[in-house]
């Protein structure tokens, strides 16, 4: 036998000193993408190994031997968890990775995404040059003909339709600064039809939550969970959705002995490590909750001190939550009384407690009342504003949460401060354009349909269409639509066209468009599907790993992460091209005025620090480049469970990692960033705060403020309101303003100085002050129990629209028909008439979507990754054995799925298991690239399909809008099967 | 001297396949060829596990055992490897080994398989550490970098566990310890019952 000698230095730089002459033709990346052929896929690959070489055919990232090695660290870019990834580069090009320790997030670790990221940049099945349709054929094109091009086109078509007629839909696989850079684009276009996944992922939570204490976003962190001896899991499958949240939990639920609560309709891998699973019927999250409710009030569990001191509106609850008793409750969701009493004396003693929540909580036309009533069971059991407690909502992508924040969506500019006119005179000044010409901007809206005429001022304080209608609004008769014309024209940044329900239509809709623009590594969904003609163009973007800028993980940390490779083939990163694209339009000038430019690629860092300029109202003006910086090289000094560095350390003392929002005042003042919302046990200035007081003073002769609860070391020790010069004249802290904060504050206000707020201050100085006093600048406030503006104030359970129990929409049916967002919502009518036509019996299955470990959002990065693709290569339905018996259907056969709308279905596998319960079928949400039954593979340009293709769910999911957000309803649908 | 061994500690292990992929990243491993995996026993029941496996570098190897051509060797760590130069793709390997680690990049009925492949515990093969030639037969060689397998590195819940017997029998020990429930070594229940209880 050999025996092997085990000596080695421990470095890998040993293979430098091995095999030089091997390197002594300098290689760079191009060279070697180019000689590696580029076409070996994987499946190709198998029949082409050599014998004892088990890579020969691989050779794209084999490590160069001789050539130095570079560290460079990103941020992985397919969830929100926020997971370091560290890149070794040679000449170029990624040829390692190896665990990012350092990280107190990920501390090494990643799942199979992050674990096979550097596929994803050097993917063969990318993009490689801009595309266009010509007569159904795919032609190259450069760079400058397709902006020339697509710019010449949207000009045509504002002239005729109007500048509403063109929609921008962006990316949660933004930056920071390309989320920021969008929203901004969209400004100087002149339109507020700007959106991203945010609105098909937690669009409802931001809305509920924010309505409830504040701000709408995770309150506490994903390492804060270890505190925790209580976690709730409603709707949320983080072993397969945040695998490295797990991490955090399952240390929590060991160290702490933690009960761990999964309520889901399906028994997921997260449900398997549970200490206890909850099946509920999908869409009833509701009655659940208030079914724990009633347990908590009837056995007086509730946090008294805590609904005086902080909560507004309890009472109306109460009466509420009276009406569901333990037989109701079991009635409507199937949940014995004795297992809910259970956890709600869990949720209520065995403190502190955490309510952690995902898409299956918020993909529902009841979406936002959903999430109320999670906010709702917290604050009634005074679990929020401390550490172990609070509301963990996982978001979905890298930076869905930062580009939410940064304002890609249709109701607000960026950071939240919404379209009003002093939203767009704040933006206006700190972009240093003349607010007339963004009002000039706007389209002027005719009377139609019935409805009043819009000014462009009023039309430029309209929200827009939400991504989740974008083809209604191209297919419906124009006075339906409620702006100067439909749709024209989509510009697509970094989004996929499978992830929206009812795609059908939405097929439909693309094969109207007169322009069709996808800027995406991939060709994605959009490119492939429709059979468009002609119009369609596809710009090759780099991927996030190729890009600079910072990250906003799901606990509002922001990591800075550095380009590890330059872009790939002729690819080009999102800020090069919304530059080129502007220059196009005629206003880079204006729109890059403050932001530094080197040729065509603007300067991420400069894009930060003017967010930083204008970020007062969520505290994104802590966060400078340096700043953030300092944290990527410092990540190991991060305390594990506080995330605080000593507060001795020179460059990042005392800071929170990566300076969780809200980071107060500019960054010279060094707050360290707020990591846990609300938190009245600390001080402000240590990352303390109270709730928002953004809701008034009083209502109904109730006071809107805290009663007798204020943070750590306040001056004022009872509640108080939000923070403008003249409050800060009335306590006489004016006098600490320094005079350039003094003049600009006087500038600012003009000839009403005294109305100046903390979030319009552009000199910091109302925060800088406040926080000196040790009171919160946004006032402290009651969290509202009922939140009075939105459409149902209480939550109240409303059946799916689709529902498989006819017989409770009588007793609680979905809202009536309205309109919203400028669109048409008739769930009401949808759902009667789905009960007068008996749809529950033709399509007896609920149907609900959800995530698989391997791939993300609409898939086609992660199909197009060998490395993933291989571990699931098959669209699939999971069925229950019972309901597969009675079908006849064998585990692994091919199905039918159909649909209850459109005379919709898919073919796909079956996968029987007990996982679902008997009634329910559940499909991943990832593939797309087969519509109905048809393969659509010759669709994609040559070399740009991905790996694995497959049906996707949402060809038959179905109508059901909420109403505050527009968020879809993929959750609960229904639909039948039959064998193939 | 060190006896490098690998434990899932299946109460962690939540199927993510990061192992899987962390070792096709490490390696450049081919479609198909696969020297890691993830089992899940008892799918979507109560009591569902899984567990990440491999070569497991057994002690006393029966893929040795039976090899006709002795390309099987030991090293110092107790890291079972194997030689592509001798290796004749026969595949009794394949049939002796009880985790079915052996992967062969062919298939057919007739005729060799093609040089056998399986996982070397990032500790590549017989020729000179980290040599060119090591890499393109075996991957990457971490351990004479100092490193441990990237698979367990990775591994997202630190469920897979890599290194020495003796100090990460430890490491389980002390988790078990800890959280008060059963073992969650994969074969531990088949092998003492229930007559040892943690």
């Amino acid at each position: 036998m050999l025996i092997k000698r085990k000596s080695g230095e421990a470095s890998r730089g040993k293979l430098q000193t091995l095999a030089v002459a091997m390197a002594s033709e300098a290689v760079d990346r191009r060279t070697f993408l180019r000689r590696s052929g580029l076409a070996v896929g994987g499946l190709a690959a198998v029949g082409a190994i050599q014998l004892g070489a088990v890579k020969k055919a691989q050779a794209v990232s084999a490590p160069v031997p001789g050539a130095p090695v570079t560290i460079r660290k990103n941020i992985c870019t397919h969830c929100s968890v926020g997971c370091t990834v560290t890149a070794e580069v040679q000449n170029g090009v990624w040829t390692g990775q190896e665990p990012s320790w350092a990280s107190p997030i990920n501390r090494g670790t990643h799942c199979a995404k992050g674990a096979a990221i550097r596929e994803i940049v050097h993917g063969d099945r990318r993009l490689k040059y801009p595309l266009k349709l010509v007569n159904n054929q795919w032609q190259r094109i450069s760079w400058d003909q397709a902006i020339n091009e697509i710019g010449d086109k949207m000009m045509e078509l504002r002239a005729k339709h109007g500048a509403d007629s063109v929609y921008w839909l962006g990316s949660a696989k933004f930056t920071n600064e390309g989320a920021y850079l969008f929203r901004k684009f969209a400004a100087y276009w002149g339109t507020n039809s700007v959106d991203h996944q945010a609105r098909i992922c937690h669009s409802t939570t931001v809305a509920g939550v924010a309505n409830t204490w504040g701000y709408g976003a995770q309150t506490n962190s994903y390492n804060d969970i270890r505190n925790a001896k209580t976690m709730i899991f409603i709707g949320s499958n983080a072993a397969e959705a945040h695998p490295i949240a797990m991490q955090h939990i399952l240390s929590g639920k060991e160290i702490n002995r933690a009960n761990m609560v999964v309520c889901d309709p399906r028994f997921t891998r997260t449900a398997a490590h549970a200490t206890e699973y909850v099946r509920f019927r999908s869409g009833t999250d509701i009655p659940l909750v208030w079914g724990m409710l009633w347990h908590i009030f009837q056995n007086g569990w509730e946090d008294k001190d805590f609904i005086k001191q902080r909560v507004y509106g309890m009472e109306d609850v109460r009466k509420e939550v009276e009406k569901w008793t333990p037989e109701e409750v079991e009635r409507v969701t199937g949940v014995p009384g004795a297992q809910l009493k259970r956890v709600a004396e869990m949720l209520a003693k065995e403190k502190p407690a955490t309510i952690i929540w995902c898409m299956g909580a918020t993909q529902h036309t009841v979406g936002t009342a959903n999430v109320r009533a999670f906010c709702i069971a917290l604050l009634a059991t005074g679990n929020v504003g401390s550490s172990g407690t609070g509301a963990n909502i996982f978001r979905g992508h890298t930076n869905v949460q930062g580009a939410t924040d940064l304002g890609l969506d249709v109701t607000t500019l960026p950071l939240y401060y919404g379209l009003t006119e002093a939203a767009w005179k704040h933006w206006a000044r700190v972009w240093e354009t003349d607010y007339e010409w963004f009002v000039n901007q706007f389209d002027e809206v005719p009377a139609k349909g019935g409805r009043p005429a819009r000014t462009k001022k009023q039309n430029m304080e309209a929200p827009g269409i939400t991504s989740t209608r974008w083809f209604d609004a191209v297919n419906m008769p124009a006075d339906q639509v409620d702006q100067r014309d439909n749709i024209r024209a989509m510009i697509v940044f970094g989004h996929g066209g499978n992830t929206v329900t009812r795609i059908p239509e939405a097929k439909k809709a693309m094969e109207k468009l007169d322009l069709l623009v996808v800027a995406d590594p991939h060709p994605t969904t959009f490119a492939a599907l429709s059979d468009r003609r002609d119009g369609t163009y596809l710009l090759p973007i780099a991927t996030s790993l190729e890009c600079d800028g910072s990250r906003t993980a799901s606990n509002r940390s922001l990591q800075w992460g550095e380009k590890i490779v330059e872009p790939a083939f002729e690819s080009k990163d999102d800020y090069e091209a919304m530059y080129l694209l502007a220059r196009k339009l005629g206003y880079a000038d204006m729109m890059f005025k403050n932001i530094k430019v080197n040729g065509t690629k603007p300067v991420a860092e400069d894009i930060l620090r003017e967010i930083n300029r204008g970020g007062w109202s969520t505290g994104y003006c802590g966060q400078s480049p340096e700043r953030l910086k300092a944290h990527m090289k410092n990540q190991h000094k991060f305390d594990l469970v506080t995330l605080r560095a000593p507060k001795d350390d020179p460059e990042v003392g005392g800071d929170y990692y990566g300076l969780p929002w809200p980071c107060w005042g500019k960054p010279e003042i060094r707050h360290p960033g707020s990591p846990i919302l609300y938190n009245t046990n600390v001080h402000v200035k240590e990352g303390g705060g109270t709730f928002r007081a953004r809701f008034g003073l009083e209502r109904n002769g109730q006071t809107l403020l805290a009663e007798g609860s204020y943070s750590k070391g306040s001056e004022l020790t009872d509640g108080y309101p939000e923070f403008t010069m003249g409050v800060l004249k009335k306590l006489g802290w004016d006098k600490d303003l320094t005079p350039e904060e003094r003049a600009v504050i006087e500038r600012i206000g003009g000839n009403n100085v005294d109305a100046v707020s903390w979030a319009i201050d552009l000199s910091g100085g109302i925060q800088r002050v406040c926080l000196e006093h040790g009171v919160m600048h946004y006032g402290n406030g009651k969290a509202r129990a009922n939140a009075w503006n939105l459409p149902d104030p209480i939550p109240v359970h409303r059946e799916p629209i689709y529902t498989p129990r006819p017989d409770l929409v009588a007793k609680y049916p979905t809202r009536p028909d309205a309109r919203e967002f400028r669109m048409p919502n008739v769930g009401f009518t949808v759902q009667k008439t789905a009960v007068d036509k008996g749809i529950a019996k033709e399509f007896p299955l609920i149907l609900s979507s959800g995530r698989l470990v391997e791939y993300e959002g609409g898939g086609e990065e992660t199909r197009s990754n060998k490395w993933l693709a291989e571990l699931q290569q098959d669209m699939f339905v999971e069925i229950n054995p019972a309901d597969a018996a009675d079908r006849g259907i064998k585990d692994g056969q091919w199905v039918w799925v159909l649909g209850a709308e459109n005379n919709a279905r898919t073919r796909v596998k079956a996968l029987v298991t007990e996982r679902v319960g008997r009634g329910v079928a559940w499909m991943p949400f990832h593939f797309s690239g087969f519509y109905q039954g048809a393969d659509l593979r010759n669709r994609y340009p040559q070399g740009t399909d991905p790996v694995v293709l497959g049906e996707s769910v949402n060809t038959i999911t179905t109508y059901g809008f909420d109403p505050v957000t527009g968020m879809q309803e993929p959750k609960a649908t229904l639909c039948q099967i039959r064998a193939a | 001297m060190a006896r490098m061994k690998f434990l899932c500690d299946a109460d962690r292990c939540i199927e993510c396949n990061a192992c899987v992929t962390a070792c096709k990243n490490e390696h450049d491993v081919p479609w198909g060829i696969n020297r890691r995996r993830v089992v899940t026993l008892n799918d979507g029941k109560p009591g569902e596990r899984s567990i990440s496996m491999a070569c497991m570098h057994c002690t006393d190897a029966p893929c040795a055992a039976v090899c006709p051509v002795n390309c099987f060797y030991t090293t110092a760590d107790a890291v079972v490897l194997h030689s592509k130069d001798l290796c004749i793709g026969c595949g009794y390997c394949f049939y002796a080994c009880p985790f079915g680690a052996p992967q062969y990049p062919r298939v057919g009925n007739f005729g060799s398989r093609g040089k056998m492949d399986k996982c070397t515990y990032c500790a590549g093969g017989p020729e000179a550490d980290m040599s060119e030639a090591e890499y393109v037969k075996y991957g990457r060689n971490r351990l004479a970098e100092g490193k441990l397998p990237l698979c367990a590195e990775m591994c997202s819940t630190k469920a897979l566990l890599a290194g020495d017997g003796d100090i990460i029998a430890q490491i389980y020990k002390e988790r078990v310890v800890k959280r008060g429930y059963g073992s969650g070594a994969w074969g531990w229940k088949t092998a003492y019952r229930e007559t040892v209880a943690i």
